[in-house]
């Protein structure tokens, strides 16, 4: 027990340990959400509109991308990230740090998140796109109109299910020395068991993912005109009783 | 110019058409498994004409309807609306082409997350056209429709018949020559559908706009169509102009428009007659029947309604055995109605009366899927 507490950090040097450490998942996290939107929103809406009820069907097409983000969804985190450190050394020429924890964390995000998407516009009514096209939309505008722009509380909600998981991602990406938060709570509290940071980290941890949900749930409640008109008659109708 | 098709009259006849639709036929899988939904049809809609198209559920109704937008590809034929062959565009010839039809949808279609004045300028977003220019017509638009006030309104704080008046706010948005309406008044309440249907009428006198009503209402049918047309299996079974078919009393198509009524039973030893008429007809043909057979005439049921301008009655009499049959078929044919059927006497009109219950189902044509089951259930 001694010869562990020799190597525990003072509880006053935690903040200066731990929070440095969360600005790094922020950053991390931040940088691979961008990536998975710019790039996720457009492939979700091709897999849906390339499958049956989508604007330009095509069997084998939508086959064959299915398949492609399957295997990028079906590879456990860890496995993804140690199989593709080629590709990433060759992207961003080193094998740690955070660019190389973005690279493995935005391809199992955008697989995440392009059958986010594809959910999200496979809920919008169809029959949205067809008034597009009657109105005379081209098929562009009709997706952007009519499917995403429908779908915009929905894709929130998965935005911020797919955030979340990212979080939980850079901690494992932490294992491979990318730093951030993940990397802090294995290496301190669970290689050298000080559990005052192990503590911390978690509690950081729980407080980090409850914010974003609770951001998440509130910006699509916002960009939902029904649920925002339900919020605000409820507090119209708190007003009289307080009065 | 339009190019000539085969089979089609004079030019003039023909640019008075403003929808054609040549041996339309739509396939939906292959063969063997192949369903044909619309089967060589054949449909006309003039300029400035409200044309009814009715069926039962399953008769390819919505399916004709996306086949005259080519939202669904015809397997064959062809859909000529306004002199262009639409079968015959590519994409963006199609577009354009589009945008001179106004469809109304079932159940609108607004998008939820637009105001109703954003969703009636969709059409005009597409088009590319300036936001000043949008602002000013959304804003006539929706004054036209009678909604001026809701414009910052979104879709759910809306009554189903508001809706429906900025679905068809959209529909005008590109100024078409052409509305398709698709079950545009199904599930709106009898008011809402009374407003929408003065509305349509309106719009088509003011714009002079050719509008294809699909509908399997048959009351709205009667409030807003010049010409009706039954589809069944795919095939346009009976069409024809909407009083001509009322007036008809061999009309199936003119009997389910005006679905009959249960009249009071005969007392015993009476004879009962169906008749109908249309227009000249005095007021008191019942009075001046009783008179001219010199025997009592009693009016078991009736039924009179002004059709665009005209005045349809049905009646059910019944009239003593004692009087010469032919005799009463002629003084009802003298005072202009129509006798429908043969006349029954009392005793057999009660022991028919079931069979009349089934045959009035029959002619709601929304429950004709369930006739064998009424049949069957009846003792």
């Amino acid at each position: 027990m001694s010869l562990h507490s020799s190597n525990l950090v003072p509880l006053p040097d935690i903040p200066a340990l731990v929070f440095p450490a969360l600005g790094d998942t922020l950053i991390m996290v931040g940088v691979t959400m961008a990536i998975v939107v710019v790039v996720g929103i457009p492939l979700g809406a091709i897999v849906h509109n390339l499958g049956p009820d989508g604007l330009f069907p095509h069997r084998v097409g939508h086959q064959v991308l299915s398949w492609v983000i399957s295997v990028g969804r079906s590879l456990p985190f860890l496995v993804l990230m140690a199989s593709i450190i080629p590709f990433t050394r060759l992207l961003t020429g080193t094998n740690i740090g955070i660019p190389a924890a973005v690279v493995p964390m935005s391809i199992a995000g955008i697989a995440f998140f392009t059958r986010i998407v594809e959910n999200s516009l496979r809920s919008v009514p169809r029959d949205y796109a067809k008034v597009a096209i009657a109105s005379g939309a081209s098929t562009f505008q009709a997706i952007v109109t009519a499917q995403l722009a429908e779908a915009v509380p929905s894709i929130i909600g998965g935005l911020t299910i797919n955030t979340i998981a990212m979080i939980e991602y850079s901690a494992i990406a932490g294992t491979i020395g990318a730093g951030g938060i993940g990397y802090v709570a294995v290496t301190y509290g669970y290689q050298r068991f000080d559990h005052a940071v192990m503590i911390a980290t978690i509690v950081i941890l729980i407080a980090t993912v409850a914010a974003t949900q609770l951001l998440g749930d509130r910006v699509a409640r916002a960009l939902t005109p029904a649920s925002r008109d339900r919020r605000r008659s409820a507090r119209a109708a708190r007003v009289p009783v307080a009065a | 110019m339009p190019t000539p098709v085969i089979g089609v009259g004079p030019a003039s006849a023909y640019r008075r058409r403003m929808i054609r639709l040549d041996q339309l036929s739509k396939v939906y899988g292959t063969a063997p498994d192949a369903v044909t939904v619309l089967d060589r049809l054949d449909l006309a809609v003039d300029t400035g004409r409200v044309f009814a198209v009715v069926g039962p559920s399953g008769a390819g109704k919505s399916t004709l309807a996306q086949c005259v937008t080519l939202l669904e590809k015809p397997t064959s034929g062809r859909v000529v609306v306004n002199g262009d062959d639409l079968t015959a565009l590519g994409a963006q010839d199609l577009r354009v082409a589009r945008r001179r039809i106004g469809t109304i949808f079932q159940q609108d279609g607004l998008f939820s997350r637009r105001t109703a004045a954003d969703n009636v300028a969709l059409p005009l977003q597409y088009l590319g056209v300036t936001k000043a220019e949008t602002r000013a017509r959304v804003a006539e638009l929706l004054d036209r429709v009678g909604l001026a006030d809701k414009a910052k309104h979104y879709p759910h704080q809306l009554s189903g018949g508001q809706r429906q008046r900025v679905g068809i706010a959209r529909a005008l948005a590109l100024r078409p020559s052409v509305l398709l309406s698709d079950e545009a008044t199904s599930g709106l309440d009898p008011d809402s559908t009374a407003s929408i249907v003065r509305l349509l009428r309106e719009l088509r006198d003011d714009l002079g706009l050719s509008i294809l009503f699909i509908t399997h209402e048959m009351d709205t049918v009667l409030q807003v169509a010049d010409s009706v047309a039954r589809l069944d299996h795919g095939r346009i079974v009976e069409q024809g102009e909407l009083t001509a078919l009322l007036r008809d009393p061999d009309s199936a198509l003119g009997a389910q428009l005006r679905p009959e009524r249960l009249a009071l039973p005969a007392t015993a030893g009476d004879r009962v007659w169906s008749v109908a008429y249309a227009g000249d007809v005095p007021g008191d043909w019942v009075l001046r029947l009783a008179t001219r057979l010199d025997a009592p005439v009693a009016l078991l049921g009736a039924s009179v309604e002004q059709i665009d301008g005209a005045a349809i009655g049905r009646a059910t009499l019944g009239i003593p055995q004692t009087v010469d049959e032919a005799g009463v078929d002629a003084a009802l044919r003298e005072l202009g109605l129509a006798v429908r059927g043969a006349a029954i006497p009392a005793s057999a009109a009660a022991a028919s009366a079931a069979a009349d219950d089934a045959a009035a189902a029959a002619s709601d044509i929304r429950d004709s899927d369930d006739l064998p089951e009424l049949i069957g259930a009846r003792p």
